[in-house]
């Protein structure tokens, strides 16, 4: 009896490895490895014809003096998360209060709003090339003459203008889901209590949905730091370097420049990281902290 | 008493008027972010069928004159525009089969089987979902194409590779696509909340965990397994980064990569790249009107979930 169940538990333990193979193989190969070679990677110089050399900090401390670096990849990651992650959020959570409304055409606004985040980032970006040029629609429409892309004080506000454009249907549609998972006698309790429509927006809304908030809020920051495809076809990092941002950098460095630096570009790869942890981490303390006095 | 009475309309009237101007207010608000989502694909549609000379010039929101011949210079004189099409297809196509059935058998396995170090598996994959991609770019580079350590490990009678050297090949966008965290949690979650009863039956009838899974287990679990495929789809179709690394000749180009590296060569012909871009829009497109109701589920699914 005992070594049936035994054999029994084994074959399970072996299915339960055979089940979860592939993607484990996948998971250790892309994930594992990958993360430990590029913090390895990162104390190296590595320019991919002879072997990384072990170059202890110096790597780390390259890009910390790094003229492009300093002066512009890492003031502009921040302007560009700074300046995307709030419009973006806020944005989408005042259309999905509108959606939340019952008005009519409900389903169809949902639907168009929708179309720009399907549309692949290259293709939205030849489009704004497009729209965006000096004869180009947007100064047709407007009456202006301003050359968007090539003036390094424009350039990057159009990058940052079309990604809230492309994102904001999505996330509107993740608060929409979170603003119709609010139980209605919330609202029907506060309005006995005559709370008015602001009151309530504040004092139920907005806490009510804090951890949706959080999780647009993380997913916006995590992508705002990594913003690649876009600045790739619209200026690849120019004018003067005005849309160089931190992913760009690592990629520049890595595969594009006529000295390729594999190990600098990781270092710079890890400080990103911890970039992004740490602001991440951040976030949830203040996202979640601050209602914690008026919640429960 | 008449007095208060008076003043009790008053306030009603007022909120009244409130409520509907908010309601317009509010109206406006999405029909103008309607019109601006729109907008983009419109004037692409509306500038691929008009003359390459006319692409800055008015009028702007007909195609006046109308013509076929950026469609025709497309597909007829660049003879790689079918082959990136193809491409495409073909890479997504094998992703997304890859990436759901991994993903199912690995999310059925975290929820039902017991095996050692389930947990500890698991919290790893939940951690590798907060972890930025951009961080393990450079190495799996170096894993598809020369390899982790130069020239391979030596062990005497022959050499262990540790790269695929899969640079410029289609697999070597498609490999590391396969399988991925978010795909496995979401399975997960899907399959825990999911009724025993019937495996259990099917269990009970003699068929093992192979059996009960590819007959029982994912015929039920279809919604789900179109929400996974169309979000892997879409996601591999407008797939940038990965590609542009991978894929170096104009022959293995994807449509995304075919379509910028088209603008630097053919600036001018900017009615010939829209035109291009329709093809890379209008299959996405289709999919999403089809599946409509699967996209908001996989959105209600991403959002509500991990909140």
């Amino acid at each position: 009896m005992r070594a049936r169940t035994d054999r029994r538990k084994i074959v399970e333990a072996l299915n339960g490895y055979l089940f979860i193979s592939p993607w484990l193989i996948i998971f250790i190969i892309f994930s594992l490895i990958s993360l430990g070679y590029a913090v390895y990677l990162s104390f190296t110089e590595y320019n991919l014809l002879r072997p990384p050399r072990w170059w202890g900090l110096e790597g780390y401390q390259r890009v910390l003096e790094d003229e492009l670096f300093l002066a512009k990849a890492l003031p502009n990651t921040f302007k560009y998360v700074l300046i995307v992650v709030p419009i973006q959020t806020f944005l989408s959570l005042v259309l999905a209060f509108a959606m939340d409304q019952n008005l009519r055409f409900q389903r169809f606004f949902r639907t168009i709003f929708y179309l720009p985040s399907v549309t692949s980032s290259v293709v939205i970006s030849l489009i704004f090339i497009w729209i965006f040029a000096p004869q180009g629609i947007f100064n047709q429409i407007t009456g202006l003459t301003v050359n968007w892309l090539d003036d390094p004080r424009t350039a990057f506000y159009v990058i940052m203008g079309m990604n809230i454009f492309t994102t904001s249907g999505t996330l509107m549609l993740i608060f929409l889901t979170g603003l119709q998972d609010i139980p209605l006698a919330v609202y029907e309790a506060a309005e006995i209590d005559g709370a008015n429509g602001i009151q309530k927006f504040f004092y139920i809304t907005i806490p009510m949905l804090r951890p949706v908030i959080f999780f647009v809020v993380t997913v916006g920051v995590i992508g705002c730091f990594q913003v690649f495809d876009q600045i790739y076809v619209m200026t690849a990092g120019g004018p003067l370097d005005s849309t160089t941002t931190i992913t760009y950098l690592i990629y520049k460095w890595a595969f594009r420049d006529t000295r390729i630096q594999m190990g600098q570009a990781s270092a710079l790869a890890v400080i990103l990281t911890l970039i992004i942890l740490a602001v991440t981490l951040l976030q949830r303390k203040v996202i979640e902290g601050s209602g914690s006095g008026t919640e429960r | 008493m008449a007095v208060t009475t008076q003043a009790q309309t008053r306030v009603y009237e007022q909120t009244v008027f409130f409520d509907r101007l908010r309601k317009y207010l509010f109206f406006a608000m999405l029909a103008f972010w309607a019109v601006l989502s729109v907008a983009p694909l419109y004037f692409t549609l509306v500038f691929s069928f008009k003359p390459v000379a006319d692409i800055y010039t008015p009028p702007i929101w007909a195609p006046i004159p109308f013509t076929l011949e950026n469609y025709q210079t497309i597909l007829g004189t660049f003879q790689l525009f079918p082959r990136w099409v193809w491409n495409s297809v073909f890479i997504s196509v094998i992703v997304t089969i890859f990436r759901v059935l991994f993903c199912a058998m690995a999310g059925y396995a975290f929820a039902r089987i017991e095996f050692p170090l389930k947990n500890f598996w698991f919290n790893l994959l939940l951690i590798s979902m907060m972890m930025p991609g951009v961080v393990t770019l450079i190495p799996s580079f170096l894993i598809i194409g020369p390899g982790l350590i130069r020239g391979g490990i030596d062990l005497g009678m022959f050499k262990l590779p540790t790269g695929f050297g899969l640079i410029d090949n289609p697999w070597g966008v498609i490999l590391p696509g396969m399988a991925d965290a978010f795909g496995v949690f979401m399975m997960t979650q899907f399959y825990k909340s999911f009724p025993k009863e019937l495996e259990e039956a099917a269990m009970m009838d003699g068929s093992g965990r192979w059996g009960t899974f590819f007959r029982i287990v994912l015929p039920i679990s279809q919604t789900r397994l179109i929400t996974l495929a169309l979000l892997t789809f879409q996601g591999a179709w407008n797939n940038f980064m990965w590609p542009l690394l991978v894929l170096r000749s104009p022959e293995q180009f994807t449509l995304p990569i075919g379509l910028q590296w088209f603008r630097g060569e053919y600036y001018t012909l900017y009615s010939v790249i829209l035109a291009g871009s329709i093809f890379n829009t209008l299959p996405i497109l289709i999919i999403f009107f089809v599946f409509q109701q699967y996209f908001v589920r996989s959105i209600a699914a991403t959002g509500s979930k991990e909140g």
